[in-house]
C-alpha cells in the first residue's frame, strides 16, 4: 500500500458510493487552537466594522403624493400593502413589493386627520376637517363604478384621530371628546371626557382589548375603560403628548411621543412615573410605532430623522435621515419586523430596513450561519472599547450634531446647578 | 442572570466537544520493549523494520557534506521542509513524497532559515541582511533594517517574523504588510538561543548570563526575566501548551521550569550538555548532546532517554515535525529524519493545520487567516485577559462617576431597621435584625479591592503601553 492510497481517506470521503466530499476531519482539543480569545476578538472586529459597512437601510421612495403625507395606516392582513393621507384630503394605497401607487381617492376637503383599518382588513376609515368619519372599501372599485364611501358620518366637530378595535366592530374618534362609534350607528355609543381641552390622538390596546389611551391638548394622558364606559387614569407631564403607541406584546406598556424631545414609556399600573425616559431627539416628537416583538420602536420627530430605540435603553440604537426629508410626521414599522416606512412634509413616504445592515432576500444555510456567528460574536465583545465604539458611530448631519451638542450643554448646565444648589442647602 | 446563563451555556460546549473525543479516528504511535530491554537501545533500522513500508520511508538521511552544517524548518501543517547549510545552500522540499521544490546556492553564510506562513515564502537569515524567497528560490525582499540576525522564529497567528541578531536586537517584522513592528534593544549581548511560546506568542530570549528574558514587541522592557543556569544558556525550548520550557546551559544541566509559576520542575545533568532542545506536539523532549540525538518525555524527564540516536557529525538543528512521529536532526554532514513513536498528535484539525490541503484549500486558509491576523498589541502573558473584566479600569471610571456627580449612585443606604411595635423594637431584636444583614455588608466591600497584579496595558491602542509588571523570578 503505497503513502498516496493511505492520504486519500484524509482528502476524500465516498457516502453511499456516488458522492464524494472533501474530509475535513476535526479535532477540538484546546491545545491546537491557541489564541482562543484574541482570534475571536479580530472576528468580532471584523464583524463590526463589516456591519457598518453593509449599513445601507434606505430602500426607497414612494412619490405620488401633492401635499404633506398627514397620517398612514397598516393593512392587517396584507404586509405589502399600506395606506396613507395626506394634507390635501388624498388617500393613496400602495404596493411595497412593486412600490406603486395601486389606488387614489379624495377622501376629504382639508386635511386628513387621521385613518385606520379594520380589523379583518375589508374597509378603512378616515376622518378630516370636514368633520366627517368615512368608510372606504379596501378593495379597488370595479370598471365603471366611482369612489365612494361604504358609509359616511357627519359630526358636529372636527376629528382630530381615529382608532378601531381590534376585535370588535367598534371604533373610537376624538377631537373635543373621545367617541365611542358602533360601525352600524351614526351617533356616538359613548363619549368619554376627562378635562376641557382637544385631544389630538386616541389608540386602542392590542391586548387588552377594552382599554384605550388619548392625548389630550392640556399634557396630559388618559385610559379609558371601554366596559364600564369611564375614564380610568390620568397622568400630567410637562410638555403636550402628540401620541401614543401600545406594546404590542406588554399588555400594560405604552409609549408616548411627547412635544419636550423625548419619549415616555409607561407602565398603566404605576403611572407616577415612567419606566424609561427615550432621549435623543433634538425637536418635538410627532410620532411613534412599535415593532411587533415589541423590544423596539421607532420615532419620527420634527427635526427630520426617524430613530429606532429599544424599549429598555434610553438612548437610539439607530437614526434615519436623508437630505430629502423634511420633518416626519407620521412612521410605522410594517408587521414582518423588516421594514420601516415614514411620511414626511414633502409629499414623499420613505420605505427603510428595520436592520441596517441586513441582508433582504433568502439566505443560503452558510449565509445564515455565518451571520449568526458573527452576531454573537459581537454580542460577546460588545463592552470593549474598540468594538463599541465602531457599532456606536453614526454620522449624524450638521444641524442634528450643533443641536445634540447644544443640549448637552444645557443638560450639564441645569445639573451642575441642581448639584451647588443641593451642596449648598447642607 | 445573564452572566450565569452564558457560563454555564460555555461548560456545555466545552464538555459536548470533550466528548467528541471518542470519534477521532487516529491513535498515536508508541515504543514497547520487551521485558528486560530498554527503549533506548531500539536503533532506528528496527524501528524502520517493524513499521509499515509508508512509516519506514519517513526515515532517511541526506548526506549534504559540502555545504556545511545544516538548520532546518518544517510548516506548520509538517508537509515541507526548508533545509539551510552554513554556506550557502538552501533547499525547500515535500520531504514525504521527496519532491524538490527548489534548491538555490546563496552564495553567503545563511545562519537560519525559516517558513512564513505558508510553504510559499521562507526567510533566510543571510550574514549581512535578511532575504525572503519564493518556494521556487527567487528572491522576493532584502531587508537591509535587520542586519546579521542570527535566529527567527516565525509567530503564525500574528504573522510576525521575530529576528534575533548579533547585536543584541529583537525586531519583529509582519510578512503580511511588510512593515517592521517593533524593534527592540535588548541589551542583553549577542543573541543565538531563541524560542517561542506557541500559546501566548512571546519570545524567550537566553543570554550568556544565564537568564532567559520574555519579550512582547509592545513592551521595551522585558515581561520577564528568570536566572536559569549558572553559566550562559545553550538551548531553549517551550512546549505547544506553554506550561513547561526546557533550558540547557554550559554548567550541562537540563532544566524544566514551570511557566505559570516561573519556578524550576526537574533538573537534569547531562554528562555532554545539550546544544539544542525542542518538544514535539504530545510533549517529548529532543536534546541534542554533540551527535548524539536523546528524546525523554516531559514532565518526568527520566534518567534514562525513551530514544536515542548517534548522528555522523554534531548537530546544528533539531525539529519535530508536527503530525508525524518524526524528529528532523540538521548536522555537518547534511540531514537526518529520525523515527520516534508517538512523537506527533495523531489527529490533525483541518480547518487549522491540514497536511493534506490542496492548493485551493490552502488559498481559502490564507484569506481566513489573514482576515483573522490577530494586531500585535494584543500579545501578553495571559492570551485570555480580554475575555476578564478590567476591573481596574472599572473601578477608575467608578471613581470618576462618583467625584462628577458629588454621590455614590451604587451605594447602598446603611441599613436602618424598621420600628416595630409590641416589644419588637427592644435592642436584642434590633440587634439581631441587624446581624442578619451584616454579612452582605462584608461582600460589597471585599468586591471593591484592587487586585494584586497589575495587568500590562493590553489593548489602548491611543495609550502607550505602560511597562508592565515584571516579576523576577530566580531558579
Amino acid at each position: 500500500m503505497n503513502a498516496a492510497y493511505l492520504q486519500l481517506q484524509y482528502i476524500y470521503q465516498i457516502c453511499n458510493d456516488c458522492v464524494i466530499l472533501i474530509a475535513v476531519p476535526r479535532n477540538y482539543d484546546p491545545v491546537l487552537h491557541p489564541f482562543e480569545v484574541p482570534r475571536e476578538y479580530t472576528r468580532a472586529l471584523n464583524a463590526t466594522k463589516l456591519e457598518r459597512v453593509f449599513a445601507k437601510p434606505f430602500l426607497s421612495s414612494l412619490d405620488g403624493h401633492r401635499d404633506g403625507v398627514n397620517c398612514m395606516a397598516k393593512h392587517p392582513k396584507s404586509l405589502s400593502t399600506v395606506l396613507s393621507g395626506a394634507c390635501d384630503g388624498e388617500v393613496k394605497i400602495w404596493n411595497l413589493t412593486k412600490r406603486q401607487c395601486i389606488r387614489t381617492l379624495q377622501a376629504h376637503e382639508g386635511f386628513v386627520r387621521g385613518m385606520c383599518a379594520r380589523f379583518c382588513g375589508t374597509s378603512f376609515f378616515t376622518v378630516g376637517d370636514d368633520k366627517t368619519v368615512k368608510q372606504w372599501k379596501m378593495e379597488s372599485p370595479e370598471y365603471g363604478e366611482e369612489e365612494e364611501p361604504i358609509h359616511t358620518i357627519l359630526g358636529k366637530t372636527v376629528y382630530t384621530g381615529i382608532d378601531h378595535h381590534w376585535k370588535e366592530a367598534v371604533f373610537a374618534t376624538c377631537g373635543h371628546q373621545v367617541d365611542i362609534w358602533d360601525e352600524q350607528r351614526t351617533s356616538p355609543m359613548c363619549s368619554l371626557t376627562w378635562g376641557f381641552d382637544s385631544i389630538s390622538s386616541v389608540k386602542f390596546n392590542p391586548i387588552e382589548t377594552y382599554l384605550l389611551g388619548s392625548c389630550a391638548s392640556d399634557r396630559n394622558i388618559v385610559l379609558y375603560d371601554m366596559r364600564q364606559s369611564t375614564p380610568l387614569k390620568k397622568v400630567i407631564l410637562k410638555m403636550r403628548t402628540n401620541t401614543l403607541c401600545w406594546n404590542p406584546m406588554e399588555a400594560f406598556i405604552f409609549t408616548a411621543a411627547n412635544e419636550d424631545y423625548n419619549l415616555y414609556t409607561f407602565d398603566m399600573r404605576f403611572l407616577a412615573s415612567p419606566v424609561m425616559v427615550h432621549m435623543d431627539h433634538v425637536s418635538a416628537v410627532l410620532d411613534v410605532d412599535y415593532s411587533p416583538t415589541g423590544k423596539e420602536f421607532v420615532s419620527a420627530s420634527f427635526d427630520k430623522s426617524i430613530r429606532i430605540f429599544p424599549v429598555d435603553k434610553g438612548h437610539s440604537r439607530e437614526i434615519y435621515y436623508t437630505k430629502r426629508m423634511q420633518h416626519v410626521i407620521t412612521v410605522k414599522w410594517t408587521s414582518d419586523n423588516k421594514y420601516v416606512l415614514c411620511g414626511s412634509d414633502e409629499m414623499n413616504i420613505r420605505l427603510w430596513k428595520a436592520n441596517a445592515s441586513e441582508k433582504l432576500g433568502v439566505l443560503a444555510p452558510r449565509e445564515k450561519a455565518a451571520m449568526n456567528y458573527n452576531q454573537k460574536l459581537k454580542e460577546k465583545f460588545q463592552y470593549h472599547p474598540q468594538i463599541k465604539r465602531i457599532a456606536r458611530h453614526r454620522h449624524l448631519p450638521k444641524s442634528i450634531f450643533c443641536q445634540v451638542k447644544e443640549q448637552r450643554i444645557m443638560k450639564e448646565a441645569r445639573r451642575r446647578k441642581l448639584q451647588n444648589q443641593h451642596e449648598n442647602l447642607q | 442572570s445573564h452572566l450565569k446563563l452564558v457560563g454555564r451555556q460555555e461548560e456545555l460546549a466545552a464538555a459536548r466537544a470533550a466528548r467528541l473525543d471518542l470519534l477521532l479516528p487516529e491513535e498515536p504511535g508508541f515504543l514497547e520493549a520487551d521485558p528486560g530491554e530498554d527503549t533506548c537501545t531500539v536503533s532506528q533500522g528496527d524501528i524502520a523494520a517493524a513499521v509499515d513500508i509508508a512509516s519506514a520511508a519517513k526515515h532517511f538521511e541526506l548526506r549534504l557534506e559540502q555545504f556545511g552544517p545544516y538548520r532546518l524548518d518544517y510548516t506548520r501543517p509538517g508537509r515541507h521542509l526548508l533545509l539551510g547549510g552554513r554556506r550557502g545552500h538552501v533547499a525547500a522540499l515535500d520531504w514525504q513524497t521527496k519532491t524538490l521544490m527548489c534548491e538555490i546556492n546563496v552564495m553567503e553564510t545563511v545562519t537560519d532559515v525559516a517558513w512564513l506562513h505558508a510553504e510559499t515564502m521562507f526567510a533566510v537569515a543571510q550574514r549581512r541582511w535578511l532575504y525572503v524567497y519564493d518556494n521556487q528560490g527567487v528572491e522576493l525582499n532584502c531587508l537591509k533594517r535587520f542586519p546579521g540576525v542570527l535566529r527567527m522564529q516565525f509567530l503564525p497567528y500574528h504573522f510576525l517574523l521575530a529576528t534575533a541578531s548579533e547585536t543584541g536586537f529583537l525586531q519583529y517584522l509582519d510578512v503580511s504588510v511588510g512593515k517592521e513592528v517593533a524593534a527592540t534593544c535588548t541589551r542583553g549581548g549577542r543573541l543565538a538561543v531563541m524560542a517561542q511560546n506557541p500559546a501566548n506568542a512571546v519570545v524567550h530570549l537566553g543570554h550568556s548570563n544565564g537568564t532567559v528574558t520574555l519579550w512582547s514587541p509592545n513592551v521595551k522592557e522585558p515581561l520577564v526575566r528568570m536566572l536559569c543556569h549558572r553559566g550562559a544558556i545553550r538551548a531553549l525550548a517551550v512546549d505547544r501548551s506553554g506550561t513547561y520550557m526546557a533550558t540547557a546551559g554550559l554548567d550541562r544541566k537540563l532544566q524544566l521550569f514551570d511557566l505559570r509559576t516561573y519556578r524550576p520542575l526537574h533538573a537534569l545533568v547531562l554528562p555532554q550538555g545539550a546544544a539544542h532542545l525542542d518538544f514535539s506536539q504530545r510533549g517529548l523532549l529532543a536534546a541534542a548532546c554533540a551527535d548524539v540525538v536523546q528524546v525523554r518525555p516531559s514532565p518526568s524527564l527520566p534518567r534514562k532517554p525513551y530514544l536515542c540516536h548517534r548522528l555522523p557529525l554534531p548537530a546544528h538543528g533539531l525539529r519535530f515535525c508536527p503530525y508525524e512521529d518524526v524528529l528532523g536532526a540538521g548536522h555537518g554532514a547534511g540531514f537526518t529524519s529520525l523515527l520516534v513513536p508517538g512523537a506527533g498528535e495523531a489527529n490533525f484539525d483541518a480547518l487549522e493545520n491540514n497536511p493534506y490541503r490542496s492548493r485551493k484549500q490552502r488559498q481559502e486558509w490564507e484569506v481566513k487567516a489573514l482576515l483573522e491576523k490577530i494586531p500585535a498589541e494584543l500579545i501578553t502573558l495571559d492570551p485570555t485577559c480580554l475575555d476578564r473584566v478590567d476591573t481596574a479600569s472599572m473601578e477608575q471610571k467608578r471613581q470618576e462617576k462618583i467625584q462628577r456627580l458629588g454621590f455614590d449612585p451604587h451605594a447602598k443606604a446603611k441599613f436602618r431597621p424598621r420600628r416595630k411595635a409590641k416589644g419588637g423594637s427592644s435592642a436584642g431584636s434590633l440587634l439581631r435584625r441587624k446581624r442578619k444583614v451584616a454579612h452582605e455588608e462584608q461582600r460589597v466591600r471585599s468586591f471593591a479591592k484592587p487586585t494584586p497584579f497589575a495587568k500590562p496595558a493590553a489593548f489602548a491602542p491611543f495609550a502607550k503601553p505602560a511597562p508592565s509588571a515584571m516579576p523576577t523570578a530566580f531558579a
